[in-house]
């Protein structure tokens, strides 16, 4: 089984096992999220972004032995995050500041890119060309052209699939919520 | 709940990939930390290697082949300062 397709649970069972593979994949899958929070939820600079990433990644592989349930692993690095961030704004003020206060308005942020997680799981479930064409164009905002060029499509089809792909990726989305289909 | 096109493109777009040095860089935790722990074990087995350390830690690493990233040396000072 490809380990893109393993749910949480077994990835954290490979990486236990001390598979590298599996914990490129951990971090692959859950490295925009980390991202999100700390730069959305949290304005945190670049600097101090990069710090708390590498140091959220850090704990989880030193602790990854201490997760009570392997399916929790999106609450858990969401929380460790979170924790970091918080850490990193009261470690630059001079004055201190109430957790509360700091997480004014990250809680909005936080539920969207949750939400954005589930999207983005759903859409690892669907062929690898409406994986490519969707994230580059939405997440990664290229053009047509762009997109064209790097998956030697004609850019003059690229809307066209986009809208397709969107359809199934909604048809996935929407059987997940019914408990579960496939594309 | 329902999504519509749009709701769904706003999603997306809100997970923008990560900077590429910083996933590869957590991606080689595990190589990093393999190494960080050989070096302890070999500094607290040879005492020699352990001064060396001590003196100038990046040429000591450096002689023996090492090319630790600045989280590792980092974690060394610590250590070898403990």
């Amino acid at each position: 089984m490809a380990l893109a397709s393993l749910s949480d649970a077994q990835l954290v069972a490979r990486c236990r096992s001390g598979e590298d593979a599996a914990w490129r994949e951990l971090v692959a899958r859950f490295s925009r999220y980390v991202y999100g929070i700390s730069i959305q939820a949290f304005r945190l600079s670049e600097q101090d972004a990069e710090d708390v990433f590498q140091d959220c990644f850090a704990r989880v592989y030193e602790h990854l032995d201490k997760l009570r349930d392997d399916a929790a692993l999106r609450p858990w690095i969401a929380q460790l995050t979170r924790r970091l961030c918080i850490d990193r704004i009261r470690g630059s003020r001079e004055v201190p500041t109430a957790e509360e206060d700091l997480e004014i308005g990250a809680e909005d942020v936080l539920a969207t890119l949750d939400e954005a997680m589930s999207v983005h799981e759903a859409l690892a479930t669907l062929s690898g060309d409406c994986r490519e064409i969707l994230d580059r164009f939405f997440a990664q905002d290229q053009s047509y052209r762009s997109i064209g060029e790097a998956l030697e499509l004609p850019a003059g089809t690229i809307a066209s699939r986009i809208s397709r792909c969107l359809a199934k990726l909604r048809e996935q989305l929407e059987g997940k919520n019914l408990g579960g289909s496939s594309v | 709940m329902t999504y519509n096109d749009e709701r769904i493109a706003e999603l997306l777009s809100a997970l923008p990939p990560a900077p590429s040095a910083w996933v590869e860089a957590a991606q080689q935790l595990p190589g990093a930390r393999r190494e960080l722990n050989e070096i302890v074990a070999r500094a607290e087995a040879d005492v020699e290697f352990r001064k060396a350390l001590i003196a100038d830690l990046e040429s000591a690493l450096a002689a023996e082949g090492y090319e630790p990233d600045e989280r590792i040396l980092e974690r060394l000072r610590r250590d070898l300062a403990s």
